[in-house]
């Protein structure tokens, strides 16, 4: 496997959605070559610092905004 | 007593039998993770309110036709989604083209085969690398995607939907979704490169 085989794989290679063979094939290039390495460590280490990301909350006023509404259309709905 | 929760199946039930207070605990379940992907989409509150109450309103409307074919939890987002596309359609900030976007990917590519050496901040202790400003640098890069590669990353990265999920939320195929996630991380994955190689 070349480079370029490798970096349109290596997504697939971090979510382990890779038959193992081609696991090892990748794991045999990495270990050669320096860029495709830091590649993958920072391929990986963006993905981890993106699931860490904090969510996002709702304002309590926004929450009960949504529940006035609903509870409106609701009413409205059901005649 | 042991009290199991409803599952949404039984909720929808229970609000189609007259009992409102069923979808209430319904929107109570899903509300953060509409209003999650909403801003992640839009990167405002405001229009994240507003698709908020636009995809409960939908539901609402909807539910009736709701046959479960898909799981609710697939339905609800698949709404909000088309909610947070609609609304950021309605933007007129210009996005990246899709050539610029690729462009910009492959890049790095290019690098690496030019023979410059790479430097690997992932190396770096993670408490290190993760602060205010670093934060910052991952919304901004969040809300240069291009749309269809942005949704697809917030689905999958922000919100943990398995691949095939979102492939049904977004009526994609399964590869389709895995090469634009994989676009998409690429992306920021340079984004977030050139911001930790600038303060080496």
């Amino acid at each position: 496997m070349d480079c370029g085989e490798i970096f349109e794989g290596l997504s697939e290679y971090l979510d382990d959605d890779l038959p193992e063979e081609i696991c090892r094939e990748i794991r045999r290039h990495l270990d050669d070559c320096h860029n495709c390495q830091v590649v993958v460590n920072t391929l990986k280490r963006t993905v981890y610092l993106y699931h860490t990301f904090p969510r996002e909350e709702i304002p309590g006023e926004t929450r009960k905004r949504l529940h006035k509404i609903i509870r409106m259309e609701t009413e409205a709905e059901s005649g | 007593m042991n009290q199991t929760v409803p599952t949404d199946t039984q909720l929808i039930r229970q609000f189609r039998a007259g009992e409102i207070s069923a979808l209430e605990d319904l929107v109570y379940r899903y509300e953060d993770q509409v209003y999650n992907l909403a801003y992640r989409m839009l990167r405002n509150r405001e229009d994240a309110e507003d698709v908020l109450q636009d995809t409960f309103l939908s539901v609402i409307r909807a539910l009736d036709k709701f046959k479960g074919k898909s799981s609710f939890s697939t339905w609800i987002y698949r709404i909000a989604t088309n909610a947070a596309l609609t609304k950021l359609r309605q933007r007129s900030r210009k996005l990246k083209t899709e050539g610029e976007f690729l462009d910009e990917i492959y890049s790095v590519h290019k690098q690496a085969h030019a023979g410059a050496t790479m430097i690997d901040w992932a190396a770096n202790p993670i408490e290190s690398v993760l602060n205010e400003e670093a934060r910052q640098v991952m919304e901004e890069a969040i809300a240069e995607l291009p749309e269809n590669y942005r949704v697809v990353f917030v689905l999958r990265d922000v919100e943990g939907l398995p691949a095939s999920d979102v492939a049904e939320v977004l009526d994609l195929s399964v590869p389709a979704v895995k090469s634009r996630l994989h676009r998409a991380r690429l992306f920021l994955r340079n984004r977030l490169s050139r911001y930790y190689e600038e303060g080496a």
